[in-house]
């Protein structure tokens, strides 16, 4: 009971010290409605508005036609008619196109008279992924073409391919990018909460109160770990209720297993958070701390691009990176009604790194005690 | 550190100071070397200085790779002819997919949603026989995982590829010749090979000199007024532009070895092309890193608090360098709103001209702008630092 108690009182004294001034207040919600308003409309991979510049030497139909088709389609919302290879250039030089099509003058003659007639895309390498995606979208709109000129001309297609998508139909980026948010938001909300807490106590002296206190460094550690877990799940669940009331995007799976997994990755980051703050002697070095170790784990997590496309090694590598096994648990819980298996294959994981981080925190402060 | 920070104070003799003199170099020397040695001796800013931008560079180079190399996909063989055969083994054949063939659709589909694999194709019962009846269609039932929209994009194009191949070839030695009437040629211009590192890189080290400029100072400078040493150094016969230049050259070199260090690793341990000028990358690597500095000063005079400074510095020069410079994620495709608000950001300039002296070259006529907007935005921010200081001093 007194076990609980003295508990107790250092919670509360966390909580007072994280929630007492105004500036503490709001840096614990302005960054999540920043980031939750902007993140889904910058960090996109879909190309929308893109423009396509134009040249074009030939004015039969099937250029006028295969023209059109480009035009109507969303991604480019600009089309740059260019009348020469030197005007392409400069489209392309100065960035004005992302793609350049270029049609020559006998391709309506060919196509008429039955042989095959190919038509140049020339593609911007400086955003090479970007213009990947929209020459891929120009492809797609040709395939249309040529499948409506087929069914025009009465030729009969032995095979065809019948393509969909489970989970998100259409493809949108935002239901992609609010789940793997949570857990990005999360992360940086409560690993520098307990990273910078204990680094803050350590540089006004007040820690070593504490250390003389009746309380034991678990204790401290266990006093320093609830307001972050705290942290960690209120800020998830903001962004959650604007994923769903705001953004629309569906939540399929069950709360109960997003709020269990989520337990345990708070209690990973509590265990690395307090790891840092363990080796660090000032708020600065906490702070570039927990910095070094977030950038990077955030990045590889799988979320600015998969891990699938990592070298081998790497992949293997990002086992030990919690950030990682939570945007997963998220996106499925959230997307694709995972498996209670499933997501106990991501959240173990997340109980070792958080073992052995909490340990080895436990035992620097054991050796700054004694 | 306080203890070194007072013997430097002592070691700058006031009467040789010169007094009402706007700037003397003797005390800017002494200011400079304090600071320097208040870079080196904390563990955690060599850390950023020299360790993150290796490590970042790494991860760049190695962990962000938005091309794919061999996406796993399921199959699924309702047919036994020879026909859905051939076209399984065109499946298999492709250097893009790992194909696991399964033996229940129920199976298949667990591995869907449990993300083992990425997507599945599934060929019915009567695919043969519909392929050598007249008039009858046989279709290929392709499913991809929508959760990763550029991953589904991809098992989509990948297997429809595959399949046009393989239709192509099964009319060839049917010796009906198919040939597609249009044929779209693509041609890479400044990045032949396509990789998506040649141009991440570059960009990336955009973010890593926002990490020195910005965050690293901001925090430093907090720090002295969080614990007094600035009112001293006040109190001093330091000038303002003393204090301010005492802040910036040390940053500004640190942060100049830094990007020398990016350039050498990126060229020569990653192996990124580059086209340009080490001058061109001087002028426009120097502007950059001023107007990060300017901005990191303003906020850390600003502020007045390290806590605050850093999440400051966070929102305010990292998050935008990462999100709305365009390194990654494109400008174009963002609402208008959002675009114009990366005209305000330095690194949507040092991107774009980071990205043209790597892999377009030294084209002046493409640099002038970027330069001329990154020289602007250092008069504002410094000019705001200044602002800033010579109010705190009043």
């Amino acid at each position: 009971m007194i076990f609980l108690s003295r508990i107790q009182s250092l919670v509360r004294k966390e909580f007072q010290s994280l929630l007492s001034t105004k500036s503490g207040k709001m840096l614990l919600i302005m960054p999540v409605i920043l980031q939750t308003a902007l993140f889904p409309f910058a960090a996109t991979l879909e190309v929308k508005n893109a423009s396509l510049a134009v040249f074009n030497e030939d004015c039969g139909r099937p250029a006028v036609e295969m023209m059109e088709r480009f035009a109507a389609s969303g991604a480019f919302t600009r089309i740059i008619p260019v009348w020469s290879a030197a005007e392409v250039e400069r489209a392309i030089g100065t960035r004005d196109a992302l793609l350049a099509v270029h049609i020559p003058a006998d391709f309506s003659r060919k196509i008429t008279a039955g042989e095959s007639s190919p038509v140049q895309v020339i593609l911007d390498g400086r955003r090479s992924n970007s213009a990947q995606i929209a020459f891929s979208y120009l492809q797609s709109v040709l395939d249309g073409y040529l499948k409506d000129r087929a069914a025009a001309a009465g030729r009969a297609v032995p095979s065809e391919i019948i393509a969909r998508n489970w989970f998100v139909p259409n493809l949108e980026y935002t239901h992609f990018i609010l789940p793997s948010l949570v857990a990005i938001i999360t992360t940086i909300g409560s690993l520098i909460v307990t990273a910078l807490s204990v680094a803050r106590e350590r540089e006004q002296g007040t820690f070593e109160q504490l250390l003389v206190s009746p309380l034991s460094p678990e204790m401290i550690m266990v006093g320093k770990a609830v307001p972050a877990v705290a942290v960690g799940f209120f800020q998830a669940t903001l962004i959650l209720l604007a994923a769903v009331f705001l953004y629309d995007v569906p939540f399929r799976g069950s709360l109960a297993l997003l709020y269990g997994g989520m337990f345990f990755y708070s209690l990973a980051l509590c265990g690395v958070g307090l790891f840092i703050s363990s080796i660090s002697k000032t708020q600065q070095q906490a702070f570039l701390g927990a910095f070094v170790f977030m950038v990077p784990a955030i990045l590889l997590s799988g979320y600015t691009a998969p891990v699938e496309n990592m070298p081998p090694w790497l992949q293997d590598l990002t086992w030990i990176n919690p950030v990682r096994h939570f945007v997963e648990v998220v996106k499925g819980v959230f997307l694709k009604d995972a498996s209670l298996g499933r997501v106990f294959s991501l959240v173990w994981p997340l109980v070792v790194i958080g073992t052995v981080n909490l340990t080895l925190a436990a035992l620097m402060f054991r050796r700054k005690a004694a | 550190m306080h203890s070194s920070v007072k013997c430097d104070l002592a070691g700058t003799d006031p009467k040789s100071g010169g007094g009402g003199r706007w700037l003397s170099w003797r005390r800017l020397r002494a200011l400079c070397w304090k600071e320097t040695l208040q870079i080196f001796r904390d563990p955690s800013s060599v850390l950023i200085a020299f360790f993150m931008p290796l490590l970042m560079l790494f991860i760049f180079g190695y962990g962000i790779n938005l091309d794919f190399s061999r996406l796993r996909i399921g199959l699924r063989m309702e047919d036994a002819g020879t026909e859905a055969a051939a076209f399984a083994a065109a499946l298999t054949g492709s250097p893009w997919l790992e194909v696991h063939a399964y033996d229940s659709r129920a199976a298949m589909e667990r591995a869907l949603v449990d993300s083992q694999i990425r997507g599945f194709v599934v060929i019915a019962g009567d695919f043969s026989r519909r392929l050598q009846q007249v008039g009858a269609t046989a279709p290929v039932q392709v499913v991809a995982d929508g959760s990763e929209p550029n991953i589904a994009q991809f098992v989509r194009s990948t297997v429809s590829g595959v399949w046009q191949n393989w239709q192509i070839q099964r009319a060839g030695e049917r010796g009906e010749p198919m040939t597609r009437e249009i044929s779209l040629e693509p041609r890479v211009w400044f990045n032949p090979s396509a990789e998506s590192r040649n141009f991440i890189i570059p960009g990336s080290i955009t973010v890593i000199m926002t990490v020195i400029g910005a965050l690293l100072t901001s925090l430093v400078v907090a720090r002295e007024w969080e614990r007094g040493t600035m009112e001293a150094l006040l109190a001093s016969p330091v000038t303002r532009t003393e204090l301010l230049l005492s802040k910036i050259v040390p940053y500004y070199g640190l942060g100049m070895i830094s990007l020398m260090l990016c350039v050498a690793v990126a060229h020569w341990v990653l192996r990124v092309p580059f086209r340009g000028t080490l001058g061109a990358l001087w002028v426009v690597g120097s502007f950059f890193l001023l107007s990060v500095l300017g901005i990191g000063l303003a906020i850390s005079t600003g502020m007045r608090n390290q806590f605050n400074a850093a999440q400051a510095a966070l929102n305010a020069a990292f998050l935008p360098a990462v999100m709305l410079s365009g390194f990654i994620y494109e400008i174009s495709s963002m609402p208008p709103l959002l675009r114009g608000v990366t005209h305000l950001i330095p690194a949507r300039y040092f991107v774009s001209s980071m990205q043209t002296i790597f892999q377009a070259g030294t084209i002046w006529k493409l640099l002038v702008p970027d330069i001329l907007m990154l020289a602007g935005t250092t008069v504002v921010f410094i000019g705001l630092t200044a602002k800033l200081t010579k109010r705190r001093m009043e």
